[in-house]
This record gives C-alpha cells, structure tokens and sequence, in this order.
C-alpha cells in the first residue's frame, strides 16, 4: 500500500499555500509602489543614455561635423547617409547628414567614432510620431535637437569622460 | 394615490418598474466602483499603481471604460450565428441580473419575497452557461469554442457541490427563504451567532466553489488568456463584450451577497446592541468582495485536470458528507439546536 504523506494532505486541506499567498498579498497590498506615475514623474537617466541622436555646433556657432563618414561607415543599421562638398570657405560641411530613425538600431557606434563629438545620442527617449516619414531625420532636425539639448548633452559628455 | 399603485395595473406596472430600477441603478454604480477596487487592488498587490487618471484617484476609470466599450465599433465574425452571436450576451446580462430580485437588502427590502428564493438563484446561476457556451459556439472560431466547452463542464461540476453546500444551510433553516435564513442566523450573540460558525469548512468550499463558479480568477480557465486569449469572448467587441463582462462581474457580486445572507447574516449586526440594517450587508459585500479581489491576486490559475479533481474527488464527497453529517445534527438538535433554528414547523 502506497504510504500517505499526512503532513502535505494537512497542508492541502488547511490550504496553507492559499493562506501564505494571502499573507504574501496583504504585505504587498501595503508596499509603497515600484511604478512611476510616468508623465509626471521619470527614472534617473545615466550619462551614457543613447536616445534621440544630435548634431552639436562649436560655442561659436560653427558646426563641428567635417563630414568623415566615420559614423556611416560604422552604422551597423547604414541608416546614416551623408553627402558633402568644399564651403565657399574650403572648409569641407555636409550637404546632407540623414539618419533614418525607423532603421537605427541606437548601439552608440556613430557617437564613438566621430573625432569631433558632433554626432551624440542625447537623453531624450519620447520623440513618437504620428508616421513614419516624420522620423526620416534630416541635417537640419539634428541640428535643431543639437540646439535644444546643448545643455544636457554637454553635461552628460563631461560626466562620462573620465572613463572614456 | 397608495390606491393607484396597489389596485391600478399601470400603477402597479409603474411601481414595479421603479423597484426594478431601484435595484439596477444602485447596483450597476456599485459595480463600476468594485471594478475599479478590483483593478486597484490587482495592481497594488503587485506594487503598481493601477489606474488613477480618470477622475480623482482614477475613481471615474469604469465610467471612462463604459463610454469606450459603448462607442467602439461591433465586430461580427463572417460564418458567426447573428442571432445567437447577440442573444448571448444579452442573455448572461440578464440572467445575472434577474437573479438579485429575491436578494434580501434589509429586513423586507426584496423585489419578491418568495419561498423558494435558493432555488430560482440556483436555476437562474445554471441558466447563466448558457450564455458562455452560445457566445463560444456562435463565434464561429475555435477558441471561444474550446473555452466555452470548459466553461460548461467547469460550471456544472461546481454546481453540485454548491448546492449540496446550501442543502446544509436549507436543513439548518428549515426555510429556503432568503429572509428566514437571515433571520435564523438572529440569536443573539451577534457575529457568532451567524452560520459561518456552525457551518464552518462550508465556508471555505462555498467560496471557492463560488470563484469557480463565477469563471473568477485562480479558475478563469474559460477565458484562460495565456491559452485561449480569452475563450469564449474573443469575437465579441464593444456593447456586447460589455454585456458579458458586466454579466460576469454582477455574477460575483451576487456570489459576495450570497455568502453574506448564507454565512454571514446579512443585514444583521455583528455586535449585539448596534441597530441592524442595509449597511452591514453592504459592507460585508464588499468585504467578500475584496477576499475574491485578494485571491485574484495571489493565487496562480488551476490547470483543468486539478480544477476538475477539486470539484469531483474532493469538494463533491465533503459537502456530501456534510449534509449527512447537518442532517443527524439537525435531526437530534445537538450542541443546543445550533443546527437546528427552524423557521417553519420545527
């Protein structure tokens, strides 16, 4: 005759796992929350946050991009495309710097190969938009955001530098 | 004017209509509010903060739902049966509905006062399959099929026990009038007075049996949405789905109500001396309410073989037993005639 394990067939009958869960729920029912009230309240971001990308300018208003292809050429998704030519000046600008955001994988690569730190990933995450074309950056929107987010990019660039 | 609404037929029409109403309105409102405890207490036991956008708190949440569920457009499935497709749900609203008429609110507060009050509950709660099952059948598509089938066999195998359950109750009373079991559980010794002690274990099977019966978390295996999505309302869209879901939840609430007429009496007060009324019914509804919210929470779903085992192998042979065992206890009025509080006869 098979033996009974009286002790489990207790157990089973005082539906002591349903009451343990029930201790376990009431301990948890009065916990303070581990969500955020996301809109109004947001996580700490690291320096090395790699959200939406921008284009910085030099103080002086200069652009600092020299159109080296360093960050097409690393693009693992190739959703940057450039096209430059010599200014009036001799210096050598892009005409074009398109990022396709709907391609770009957002590793960070184009942000380490650039010499100039033109190219960053910023701290912003939220750029939804209503259709896909909307997300087909050109130059003049990732010089836009550069402008918009000098503040913090600067300040998480100068954070992370010790260990870079 | 008293004249108008006792002897007139449209002043009796009207007055029925209007305790019809009063009885609806009231318990649609509570229950936007219980949804909204339900979901609030889901969330905070899993440490989130559920909704709190509508309104104060997210108080409006249900109300904000309504208004989507009502405007979104009704999805028909191509090969669906139109007409049971919408008499479903239709009929688990109002199966669900009809079934708190002889509900007890406070001494004398119930649409009719009949005597055999348990067994139209039982008969309207049976009924209630159907509309699961012709919801899964006249989707047309498998899952609602094979959720609806579970359903059918999970609903009538705890039937059974449920019933043998209140069988004890009915012997205890003598009466299978709402109103005398609440007022045989009156004997003076306030909450101890009442059945959940003398009918103890019932207790417990009552309530679980109550989930299962219900299709209410840890035995929502009809809606199972890990498997099934979510069973036999997977084609059903804006009012109709409102239909079933609101159906469903009226079905618990009237769960909570029977526990507290059959287990917890009522409108009777729990402490001797305090006056007995509506809002000790009210509050020990939702107090069940909220033990039905908790085991949502915590407890993790049945598989269909285990769910089928409790009600046959484990909930089927106690509450049999304990009908025997009530009888003999009734029968020769021991420990002071506890089991024994005969309304009528005696």
């Amino acid at each position: 005759m098979a033996s009974v394990d009286y002790t489990r067939a207790a157990k089973y009958f005082l539906l002591m796992d349903i009451l343990n869960g029930f201790r376990m729920g009431f301990k948890y029912l009065l916990k303070p929350k581990a969500t955020l009230n996301y809109p109004h309240e947001k996580g700490p971001l690291s320096p090395r946050f790699r959200g939406e990308h921008a284009l910085r300018r030099y103080p002086n208003g200069e652009e600092r991009c020299i159109a080296c292809k360093l960050c097409e050429a690393i693009c693992p998704a190739q959703a940057i495309t450039i096209d430059a030519e010599p200014r009036e000046d001799g210096s050598r600008r892009t005409t074009r710097y398109d990022i396709d955001m709907t391609k770009c994988i957002y590793c960070g690569f184009c942000q380490e190969a650039c010499p100039v730190d033109a190219i960053v990933e910023g701290p912003n995450f939220e750029f939804a938009t209503e259709t896909r074309e909307e997300l087909f950056y050109d130059k003049e929107k990732l010089l836009d955001n550069g402008a918009r987010w000098e503040a913090e990019i600067a300040r998480n660039l100068e954070l992370d530098a010790p260990y870079r | 004017m008293a004249e108008f609404f006792t002897s007139n037929p449209l002043g009796v029409l009207l007055l029925i209509v209007g305790q019809v109403l009063l009885i609806v309105v009231p318990l649609l409102v509570c229950l936007a509010f219980l949804l909204y405890a339900d979901r609030k207490i889901w969330a905070a036991v899993q440490l989130r903060r559920g909704p709190n956008v509508v309104g104060v708190f997210g108080l409006l949440q249900s109300f904000a739902d309504f208004a989507k569920y009502i405007t979104k457009e009704v999805v028909v499935p191509a090969g669906a049966d139109k007409f049971v497709f919408f008499l479903a749900p239709i009929l688990s609203f109002v199966l669900a509905m009809i079934a708190w008429a002889v509900i007890p609110f406070n001494d004398g507060w119930v649409l009719s006062d009949i005597n055999v009050a348990i067994l139209y509950v039982f008969a309207v709660s049976s009924l209630e399959v159907y509309g699961v099952i012709m919801g899964g059948w006249a989707s047309n598509s498998k899952y609602p099929f094979l959720g609806s089938l579970r359903s059918a066999a999970q609903m009538i195998s705890y039937e059974v026990s449920l019933g043998l359950i209140i069988i004890g109750i009915v012997i205890s009373t003598g009466s299978m009038n709402f109103g005398d079991i609440v007022a045989a559980q009156d004997t003076g010794y306030g909450i101890f007075s009442w059945y959940w002690l003398p009918h103890f274990p019932m207790l417990f099977l009552f309530l679980i049996s109550a989930h299962a019966e219900t299709n209410r978390p840890p035995f929502d295996l009809p809606e199972a949405e890990s498997e099934l999505v979510a069973g036999y309302q997977v084609e059903y869209s804006s009012t109709p789905f409102l239909l079933f879901m609101i159906g469903e939840y009226v079905a618990i609430v009237l769960m909570c109500a029977l526990t507290t007429t059959l287990f917890f009496g009522g409108w009777l007060s729990p402490i001797p001396g305090l006056p007995d009324g509506f809002l000790w019914f009210f509050g020990k509804c939702v107090l069940v309410f909220f033990v039905f919210a908790m085991t949502k929470s915590v407890v993790p779903r049945y598989r269909y073989d285990q769910l089928m085992r409790i009600g046959w192998k484990v909930f089927l042979p106690l509450s049999l037993f304990w009908v025997v065992l009530v009888a003999f206890l009734a029968k020769f009025e021991l420990f002071g005639g506890a089991y024994a509080r005969w309304m009528i006869g005696g």
